[in-house]
């Protein structure tokens, strides 16, 4: 039983969204330390003293070349290890944004091991916009630990320019079907047909959120995070919300929940 | 040796970013080009193995599922059929990707690659002539300033990517021969060297060097026409007039419009919570017991007429760093960012030479501000864009930031004996002459001539800058703080050094690439640059937290206590300037002002019996249509800090009021951005344009729950040339409505800027902008959870008018679309304005309000009808009891008049009588009812059908134009 569960947000040259990826999980009582991947690299601290890992949003080293790409090198190449074993220790992973592009592109998530390297990619929206948008999303039951007791549909907003899903291939889409890893999906939230802006960028069978093979690596394009507290939601004024918490908290509190309950 | 990658989306994947283009194109009205396709290039150089390639491709610059690619030493020829047409950057131009591709390959192990160039690749498909491809290269793929065409067929490929910059630094001083020169050639001097100095400013030069017993260097001069310049010294608002209203008028002497009008108000009112005022790079208000917060706006005018990408991204990132450079350092929390166009239909032949039409340059704008305001991760929250025809030559683009900073940081002090530390990006030629260009007027040649002073930022530099800054601040290692803006180096170090004196070293400062002279290092006004003043004891602790976080800090020099600026380059001095002359040097000029009111006739008005396509043309004005489109580019949410929304109601898109920010998570305390512009008003009276601007930002905020006794303004002022007494006049009218109103309201100014010399000089004529004031305003809000919105709220609730209408259809849009100006200018009744407020925000208070929204362009209807389609509900409203005052009792003056100081308000039928008691002794009548069915029915003065309109028709009409 683990009384304080310890987060690591990690961040970089661009990392924007740290301080409210925090600010959820300390919510729930975590001690969350926000880590340059400097001070990771350089040993002054060890991924392993920790039992979740957080990428938060941003534009990680400006999201130049693609995004998260640079970033998602350098996990790979400097921490892929220490990675591998925090994850097959039972450890929690969330990439939220950015942090979702991280995950796909380093080829943590979907962690299929069908192909070597990446086996999807977070790509241009259609729009070739960035866009700033509320999205609902259609919360299906699996094993991921985060979305355990998450209503069925949810409201939250994405933020970015590159969140077009693309598998690698039809057997990696498959795969992800069969073994229910598709956590979250767009929707129009009335149960119609999903076109844009529904779907926002355009990801192919309105893909937004998949966790890995193990249910303990979650990755989202929407910020969980913006939706924490009831006045963030864009018409809490015309809701009885204000005082309650958000849509996105429950998956913080799961997260933490676990590693009190499981680790 | 330098290797060549083409990477290319796979077939049959769509390729977004080329259709984008695709539609650019054919907007230019080329509409046989069947498709455009991307290709993105990478030129690295360095002896690099074909393996070590193939992994740079695979596992860094190319995306294997949607992406291919080659390499090779020479570019593809492509296919036949394609023209293509190959963009890069200007050498010198800052390209971030360079820096990020090289670390990247670094990551991989690579330690060969020397350096990396990027280009972008465009395949335009269909029969294009060689005269349109000429036209879309120019018009939609590159700008000259900063980027070039690069030629691929048959060309050598280059054997290096260094800049080819004179290599060594040699050092050459570069004494002006100034001491004998004559009048005349005193002038040509300024010219030449594009100091922008008149002759009175360069005949005391010439007395201080005679005292001196030499000529001056080539530094020493630029350093004073930097500090002298409008820009930095705001000689104008600071200087003497000499003011008429009217030719016979009687001449009044202003000795400073600053400190009579703008800090008189602050003087005057003194309110205990303002914490720092005028002195920094940003007004301090109180906030909580742990924190202040800031706020700032600025003009980034010039640079965004040339290259409006760069303009404005740099404009951004120039307001950030003031946030930084306030006090010790404050936490950036939101943009707010306000433009003026041309309209975007306006014909090409309107266009005079050498400007860009105003759709390119509104898409290059915002596209600045979503690039640097996002990628820093500050919201963008709340701005305004306006259009008028008087600003084809001259856009005007204000940034605004607000920070946060904890209670005792607000102070700082250079020490005497302090280092001068440089952190931040590194010098390059970037900018140069940047402060004395936005102090001269534009001309179809400055596109050309002041080329240099066009730069694009690199949000993640500053991004760094912030993390590390932030760290040291709180570790209490550096005495003093301010950031490198218009001036560089010369005006930071200049500035911070005006009491202690300062000796730099200018060789000691990071440099891009070599072949910068000691001058251009310390004028260049590369981006993402900060000075800081450090106590030795500091400097190892300092040094060691930046470069943690990968950010350059480099120590200059010393705060000496000397009293002067001395300069060295290569241990040779090249600049020796005594502080006072420096900053207290400048001649005093009087200027001439002439006010005069225009002559203007009574608008003619018919008389209609349906008003409902007067209402559509309201609603798709441009200055009301909605700006969804340019909301959503902008990461409006980040931080997790918004409570009120640039874009609320059931639907997510109704057109908020101010903005509404929670800064601390957990806590209730917030705060209100809100903005008020409108030249047309200022076309009839600057000082009613004045007083309708900050009633507009007051409203808003009161709109949405504020206080008036609680409410910060800025000023910004983007005026015509000062130096003609005419545009002077209207400026100095203008300073005097600010008084007035910020008098009354008790709304003390914290912050300004002032932007002049708005002119287009080409053959001969000039075209000046209409005198353009922003107020912008900030309120702190006790309790975000008892904020409101805008959007109707329920069925059978009943909305009244707060205020009183009157006659006053001067300057409205309602009058704008019937192609007339008027003469009637909303006036602010400061009593009556007063008590609405202060009843309105009891109201909110206790509950009774269910939405509520400010009356302002389109005026009362145009705000029924945004209510009406945000709440996605209908309503039936009356003219009847709309309490009015005037001459001309008519329904089109009623639903349209812009008259201040008006809200609609909702209320539930369960708190009117609370509602009504609360606002006894207001101006106030129920005029509407909110209704199930989704119509807008407005009923005249003879109970007849005026209106009547679908709300999702409206809604439409209002979506489309800027769609």
């Amino acid at each position: 039983m683990i009384k304080t569960p310890k987060v690591i947000v990690l961040r970089t040259a661009g990392t924007n969204c740290n301080e409210e990826t925090a600010f959820a999980f300390s919510y729930f009582g975590a001690s969350v330390d926000q880590v340059h991947v400097n001070e990771m690299a350089a040993g002054q601290k060890k991924l392993l003293d920790y039992h979740i890992l957080a990428l938060p949003g941003g534009f990680s080293y400006g999201d130049d070349i693609a995004s998260g790409r640079i970033l998602a090198n350098e996990l790979r190449l400097k921490l892929g290890n220490d990675i591998k074993r925090f994850i097959a220790d039972g450890k929690l992973v969330i990439g939220i944004c950015n942090g979702f592009q991280i995950l796909a592109k380093a080829g943590i998530l979907p962690g299929l091991n069908l192909h070597e390297g990446q086996e999807a990619t977070l790509f241009h929206n259609d729009s070739a916009k960035f866009e700033a948008r509320w999205v609902h999303l259609s919360v299906r039951t699996s094993k991921c630990v985060w979305t355990q007791g998450v209503p069925s549909q949810i409201y939250l907003p994405v933020a970015h320019g590159e969140g077009k899903f693309v598998p690698r291939d039809s057997k990696v889409l498959d795969a992800l079907k069969v073994n229910g890893q598709v956590v979250f999906h767009y929707s129009s939230g009335n149960g119609g047909v999903v076109f844009y802006p529904d779907n926002p960028n355009g990801s192919i069978e309105n893909i937004a959120g998949i966790c890995d093979t193990t249910g303990r690596v979650l990755g989202l394009m929407p910020h969980p995070e913006r939706h924490f507290l009831g006045h963030q939601h864009p018409f809490w004024t015309r809701l009885d919300k204000k005082d309650k918490l958000g849509d996105g908290a429950k998956i913080f509190e799961n997260g933490i929940n676990y590693v009190k309950e499981k680790l | 040796m330098i290797w060549r990658i083409e990477i290319k989306q796979k077939n049959g994947l769509p390729d977004s970013v080329g259709r984008a283009v695709f539609k650019d194109i054919v907007d230019l009205g080329i509409s046989h080009i069947k498709n455009v396709r991307l290709v993105s290039i990478y030129l690295l150089e360095g002896e690099i193995s074909r393996e070590d390639l193939k992994r740079i491709c695979e596992e860094l610059l190319v995306d294997p599922i949607v992406e291919e690619y080659g390499f090779s030493s020479f570019p593809s020829q492509g296919p036949q059929d394609h023209h293509i047409v190959e963009i890069a950057y200007n050498p010198g131009v800052m390209d971030p990707a360079e820096a990020s591709t090289l670390k990247g390959i670094r990551d991989l192990g690579v330690a060969s690659i020397k350096a990396v160039r990027t280009a972008k690749q465009y395949h335009l498909e269909g029969n294009l002539t060689d005269k349109e491809i000429e036209h879309v290269t120019n018009r939609v793929l590159m700008n000259k300033l900063i980027q070039h065409a690069v030629k691929t067929i048959n060309q050598a490929v280059p054997t290096t990517l260094a800049l080819s910059v004179d290599a060594e630094s040699k050092f050459d001083i570069v004494i002006v021969d100034l001491l004998k020169v004559n009048d005349k050639n005193l002038v040509k001097l300024s010219q030449k060297g594009q100091l922008y100095l008149n002759l009175q400013e360069m005949k005391t030069i010439q007395a201080y060097f005679k005292k001196e017993g030499r000529d001056p260097t080539d530094v020493e001069l630029e350093t004073i026409a930097q500090t002298w310049s409008e820009h930095c010294n705001h000689k104008t608002f600071r200087g003497t007039i000499r003011y008429r209203e009217g030719k016979k008028g009687k001449p009044k002497i202003i000795r400073s419009l600053f400190k009579s009008t703008i800090a008189k108000v602050t003087n005057d009112l003194k309110k205990k919570w303002c914490v720092s005022v005028f002195h920094d790079n940003a007004g301090v208000i109180a906030f909580d017991k742990d924190y202040h917060v800031c706020f700032k706006v600025e003009t980034h005018n010039h640079p965004s007429a040339l290259e409006p990408f760069g303009g404005a991204n740099t404009g951004v990132g120039g307001v950030i760093r003031d946030i930084l450079g306030t006090g010790l350092g404050a936490k950036p929390l939101a943009n707010t960012d306000v433009f003026c166009f041309a309209p975007v239909d306006t014909s090409q032949r309107e266009i005079p030479a050498g400007a860009l039409h105003p759709k390119r340059v509104m898409k290059g704008v915002v596209s600045g501000v979503r690039d640097y305001g996002n990628k820093m991760g500050i919201p963008t929250v709340n701005g305004a864009i306006v259009f008028d025809k008087r600003f084809v030559g001259n856009p005007l683009v204000f940034c605004g930031n607000v920070g946060l900073i904890p209670k005792g940081k607000e102070v700082k002090k250079v020490q005497k004996g302090d280092l001068i530390v440089a952190i931040g990006g590194k010098t390059g030629r970037d900018g140069i002459h940047g402060a004395t260009f936005s102090s001269g007027e534009l001309t179809s040649e400055s596109e050309t001539v002041s080329s240099g002073a066009v730069q694009i930022g690199n949000p993640i530099e500053e991004k760094k800058v912030l993390d590390a800054l932030m760290k040291a601040r709180d570790r209490n290692l550096y005495s003093a703080i301010t950031d490198c803006g218009a001036g560089g180096f010369s005006s930071a170090v200049g500035e911070m050094a005006a009491e202690t004196g300062a000796r730099v070293d200018l060789d000691r400062a990071p440099l891009k690439y070599q072949g910068l002279n000691y001058t251009e290092i310390w004028i260049s006004e590369s981006q993402e640059r900060m000075v800081m003043s450090v106590p030795p004891v500091h400097i190892e602790e300092l040094l060691k937290i930046f470069a943690d976080e990968n950010v350059q800090a480099a120590v200059l020099g010393e705060f000496d206590g000397s009293g002067r600026l001395q300069l060295f380059y290569q241990g040779h001095q090249v600049c020796d300037l005594d502080m006072r002359f420096l900053h207290d040097g400048v001649p005093k000029i009087t200027k001439e002002a002439l006010y005069e009111a225009p002559k203007l006739k009574v608008e003619k008005l018919t008389v209609k019996e349906d008003l409902t396509d007067d209402l559509c043309a309201a609603l798709s004005h441009f200055n009301v249509a909605s700006k969804e489109s340019v909301i959503r580019v902008y990461d409006h949410e980040v931080q997790g800090t918004s409570v009120i929304k640039p874009l609320v109601g059931v639907h997510t898109d109704g057109p908020s009021d101010a903005a509404v920010l929670g800064p601390r998570m957990g806590s209730k305390k917030g705060v209100a951005i809100s903005n008020g512009i409108n030249v047309r008003f200022g076309m009839i009276d600057p000082l009613w344009m004045a007083a309708s601007c900050i009633d507009e930002a007051i409203r808003q905020i009161i709109a949405v729950g504020g206080s008036l006794g609680y409410i910060a303004l800025l000023d910004n002022f983007c005026w015509g040339n000062p130096d003609k007494a005419d545009r002077l006049g209207s400026l100095v009218r203008c300073a005097q409505g600010c008084y007035q109103a910020a008098r009354a309201f008790g709304t003390p100014f914290i912050s300004g800027k002032d932007s002049l010399y708005n002119e287009y000089a080409h053959k001969g004529k000039t075209l000046a902008i209409p005198g353009t004031i922003l107020v912008s305003a900030i309120g702190i809000i006790e309790n975000i959870h008892k904020t409101v919105t805008m959007d109707l709220k329920k069925a059978g609730n009943s909305i009244y008018v707060v205020g009183k209408t009157y006659d006053e259809l001067g300057g409205s849009i309602y009058l704008a679309n019937h192609g007339q100006l008027g003469q009637n200018v909303p006036r602010v009744r400061f009593t009556g304005a007063m008590k609405t407020y202060r009843a309105v925000e009891k109201a909110v208070r206790a509950g009774w309000v269910a939405s509520m929204h400010d009356i302002s362009e389109g005026g009362l209807a145009t705000a029924l009808a945004e209510m009406a389609f945000a709440g996605g509900l209908g309503i039936t409203a009356f003219t009847k009891p709309v309490p009015y005052q005037g001459g001309r009792h008519q329904e089109n003056i009623i639903l349209f008049s812009e008259s201040n100081s008006r809200f609609l308000v909702e209320v539930q039928p369960r708190y009117e009588k609370a509602f009504h008691q609360t606002l006894k002794g207001i101006t106030h009548a129920k005029i509407a009812r909110v209704e199930e069915t989704p119509e807008m029915i407005v009923y005249g003065l003879k109970d007849q059908v005026i209106i009547n309109a679908n709300i999702f028709d409206l809604k439409n009409i209002w979506q489309t134009p800027l769609r």
